[in-house]
């Protein structure tokens, strides 16, 4: 995404070789372009670029990725800390 | 096929045939963009015009402020737009209202169909990211709108961004309906469908260009307005504390002043930052919102250089810095970028050296009133 990175080495995006199909859904879903498909099988092309919305693991009809979606918003991670649960925000925007 | 249809019954899915009469449909007139109505073999549609009017610009208007933001609904179910026939499209959004007014405006000369899921008055991103916008709910509004019987087709258009919330097989499994992700704006749908359903790479990628930046900044000051009462009424209180113990002059004075600062912090998170993002260094959030405000300050403090004695001046640029570089930390919820491992890991480190400055911010404005 142009002008825009977040922090590197921390996205928990994984992609299990063996189980992709190369069905392309994942290249289709990810709204930053992170996969490519090629000879049959999808590559990370970028992992760092990964928002983990989760989009890819979600469409994968082999379960070949995995990552740990979320809400990426300071609010809710620190609602999620003081309350002991899970992150969780209203958001409308 | 006609597909899986019938899939079985559940708590959560609605059998769309095999017997049952034809639904009901009251064709509700007072909602302000239905206009009509359009026959079809599961029973009259609601048609939806795409004229965006005063009421529309001012709810948004409102949203935008955090005016009722949950209250801002469409009724969810089968909508037409234009004189959709078998073969229309389908396209599916959420019941979030300024959604849906999108939809309809940029479909204007369409002929259409819109299925609009039941969101809780959410977004289409911000829904599927709490499983709102979902495959269960696609299931249940398709069997629901007995679409099978309304289309000739068995394709569903979603936007790009509903695909955290949905799991395209799942759809095709149990209703027998397609899934075909369109764009990520809704501005593209109709070069989307000109182009036989196909995204141009431009088209499924997320931008976070400068006005999209600002119309989230108001919401991001309407949020932080509790905290920064209570956080006022502190300063106000913490601003009399001096060598007469309490004084009511100095509270209002120096106050007056601490407030100022803490305004001018909230300003330079949630508007400043937002806007400048791209241009800021560094990719904390925290460190872009701490350098705003640390600027912003030592404007501030050099304005009035005259009346400030030194320990209140670092006590500003200090306070200042940190309300900034914590409000703009909370801005990565609104952004299409950040991750929720980055956003955690940032969080871990910010928010004690934000704490720390806070702290001595404190102890060097109220040991500035006894050196005075």
């Amino acid at each position: 995404m142009d002008g825009f990175r977040y922090l590197d080495g921390v996205a928990t995006l994984r992609l299990a070789d063996a189980a992709c199909i190369g069905c392309g859904r994942c290249e289709e879903v990810c709204p930053h372009g992170i996969f490519a498909v090629a000879e049959g099988k999808a590559r990370i092309l970028d992992r760092d670029a990964c928002m983990e919305c989760g989009a890819c693991a979600m469409n994968c009809p082999t379960k070949a990725i995995s990552v740990t979606p979320g809400v990426g918003c300071a609010a809710a991670i620190m609602n999620g800390w003081l309350s002991g649960s899970k992150p969780s925000c209203g958001c409308g925007g | 096929m006609n597909g899986g249809c019938c899939a079985p019954p559940t708590s959560k899915t609605v059998p769309c045939c095999g017997g049952g009469s034809l639904p009901m449909t009251v064709i509700r007139y007072e909602d302000s963009y239905v206009d009509g109505q359009v026959e079809t073999p599961a029973g009259p549609v609601p048609r939806v015009h795409s004229r965006i009017e005063s009421r529309d610009l001012l709810g948004r208007w409102k949203v935008r402020w955090g005016i009722g933001r949950d209250r801002y609904r469409v009724r969810p179910g089968l909508y037409a737009l234009g004189a959709p026939d078998g073969n229309a499209p389908v396209l599916v959004t959420a019941n979030y209202k300024l959604t849906f007014d999108i939809v309809r405006s940029v479909g204007a000369g369409l002929d259409a169909w819109i299925l609009v899921l039941d969101t809780r008055g959410i977004n289409v991103w911000c829904a599927a990211g709490e499983g709102t916008f979902g495959t269960e709910e696609v299931i249940r509004r398709v069997a629901e709108a007995r679409l099978s019987q309304v289309v000739v087709h068995r394709r569903l258009i979603l936007p790009q961004l509903g695909a955290p919330g949905v799991a395209a097989h799942e759809v095709r499994k149990a209703c027998g309906f397609s899934v075909v992700y369109g764009p990520v704006r809704a501005r593209d749908i109709r070069s989307f469908l000109e182009a036989g359903m196909t995204a141009s790479p431009a088209m499924r990628r997320v931008v976070f260009p400068t006005m999209d930046r600002l119309v989230l900044t108001p919401v991001e000051i309407t949020g932080s307005l509790r905290p920064a009462g209570w956080a006022a009424v502190g300063l106000f209180l913490l601003a009399g504390v001096g060598p007469g113990v309490f004084s009511l002059g100095a509270a209002w004075e120096r106050g007056f002043t601490a407030v100022a600062a803490l305004a001018a912090g909230i300003l330079a998170g949630a508007v400043v930052t937002p806007v400048l993002l791209p241009w800021l260094p560094g990719r904390a959030f925290s460190v872009k919102g701490g350098l705003s405000g640390v600027v912003l300050a030592a404007c501030a403090v050099l304005w009035q250089r005259g009346s400030l004695h030194t320990p209140a001046a670092l006590a500003l640029l200090l306070a200042m810095t940190a309300v900034s570089s914590f409000v703009a930390m909370n801005f990565t919820g609104a952004t299409p970028f950040t991750s929720p491992s980055g956003v955690e890991k940032e969080m871990r480190r910010a928010l004690p050296v934000q704490a720390g400055m806070t702290v001595l911010a404190g102890l060097l404005w109220v040991g500035g009133a006894f050196l005075r």
